[in-house]
């Protein structure tokens, strides 16, 4: 039992050091925050952890891997680190956290709701008198838009 | 009806049935490469800076479904990616002259991503339950990316068919163009029954194709004053899906394997 515990324990512990491992193309949010880590698995000193991508194509996975297995080794009690990236579950814009959402406003970058391509909310100056200037965006995941009302260009994440 | 019950497992595949999947796997693979491909040609070149953003980041999403595609094969086959993406000769792949032909002006661009995108989603459509679990898995994670693709096609066809002038004559001639390469695109190749038939695909080539038809004469009834098409699809000689290609191909080839022929062992 103490010995679950622990397991337990150290699971928590390695998923917030996951939380340190940020988005490349986005540095404020990381990777726990988007909702791409699906779950951890820790043996002995072994760890296992499956990531769902946010695009298929999007070319930061690799460097995301690398970033997780260089943070987790730095564990004293940690000697192998895998990362796969899987498709079942599927990521969707709707796994990013409300504390993730936040800091993506902070940055800029709006999350739309699924249906709401039409009527997202400028992360500057909250008004909804925005437009959709590019459905495509900087990254695959993202598109622009323009604020009406404070005139200034902003970017939302594509809702998928 | 659970797929999940009766799903064909990667290591319980016959050998019959295994070169059956990876013969349409590559289909999908190189369609989606060349295409991609051709895309990110456009970067530097198209009427506004807002396409160039948009044709690299549909480029960079065709070259990743080409990806998940090739890495399918390599989990059947053994084959790196890398190795399937960059090392064949064009006899050896399997997309269809559509997607090699040069891009050409914006109209048969449009037009023909258009026309790829629609056929593209119907084969999104007949994959999401396939009885192989990884390819229903990847169908339904494309789809979802494919949805911005459609609508901003969608758009530009509209837009381009409907304000008359030189653009409206480019976009009937692109379509014309585009016409005379359809029956490849939507050839599937020798095995077309078989995919059916095993639950790979959860509609038939022919419940596929005129879907695809009547979305197509759907188009040419938008665009009012342009004659009514019917369209039959004739199995000729398939040539795409046979390896049999345009010498466009081998121009993409040359390009693409540039790196990897002065380096053979370049990371990227």
């Amino acid at each position: 039992m103490t010995q679950t515990h622990n397991g337990k324990q150290k699971k928590e512990r390695f998923h917030q050091i996951l939380d340190e491992v940020k988005d490349p193309e986005i540095p404020v949010i990381s990777i726990v925050e988007m909702g791409m880590v699906h779950q951890i698995t820790v043996e002995d000193r072994t760890i296992w952890v499956e990531v769902m991508p946010t695009f298929l194509g999007c070319p930061a996975l690799e460097m995301i891997r690398s970033s997780i297995r260089e943070r987790l080794l730095q564990e004293p009690d940690m000697d192998e680190v895998f990362v796969e990236f899987i498709r079942d579950p599927l990521w969707s814009s709707e796994r990013i956290s409300p504390i993730g959402k936040e800091k993506l406003a902070g940055f800029g970058l709006a999350t739309p709701a699924m249906d709401g391509l039409d009527q997202v909310e400028c992360p500057y100056c909250q008004s909804s008198g925005t437009s959709l200037v590019n459905l495509f965006g900087s990254t695959a995941c993202r598109s622009i838009y323009y604020c009406r009302s404070c005139k200034e260009p902003f970017e939302a994440m594509k809702p998928i | 009806m659970s797929h999940e019950m009766n799903s064909l497992a990667p290591e319980l595949l016959t050998g019959q049935q295994r070169m059956i999947l990876v013969d349409w796997l590559t289909q999908l693979a190189d369609d989606e490469f060349i295409i991609g491909h051709r895309d990110s040609e456009w970067l530097g070149l198209c009427p506004t800076v807002e396409e160039d953003v948009a044709f690299s980041s549909i480029a960079q999403d065709e070259v990743g479904h080409a990806v998940f595609y090739y890495e399918l094969i390599q989990e059947l086959e053994g084959v790196s990616a890398d190795d399937l993406a960059f090392q064949r000769l064009a006899h050896e792949r399997k997309n269809s002259l559509l997607v090699e032909r040069e891009n050409g002006d914006w109209a048969y661009t449009i037009v023909r991503h258009y026309l790829y995108d629609l056929w593209d989603q119907i084969r999104l459509d007949a994959m999401v339950e396939s009885r192989y679990v990884p390819l229903a898995h990847g169908a339904k994670k494309m789809k979802r990316e494919e949805y911005y693709h459609l609508i901003h096609f969608q758009h530009w066809f509209a837009r381009l068919t409907k304000c008359g002038g030189e653009a409206r004559e480019r976009m009937k001639n692109a379509m014309e163009l585009v016409e005379q390469d359809l029956d490849d695109l939507l050839d599937m190749g020798l095995y077309e029954t078989d995919l059916f038939s095993w639950g790979i695909l959860t509609k038939s080539s022919e419940e596929m194709r005129s879907e695809f038809y009547s979305r197509y004469e759907e188009l040419w009834r938008d665009m009012s004053d342009l004659s009514e098409r019917k369209l039959i699809f004739s199995k000729q000689i398939s040539k795409g899906r046979m390896g049999q290609h345009s010498p466009a191909l081998a121009s993409v080839l040359e390009n693409m394997t540039e790196v990897i022929r002065f380096d053979p062992n370049a990371q990227w």
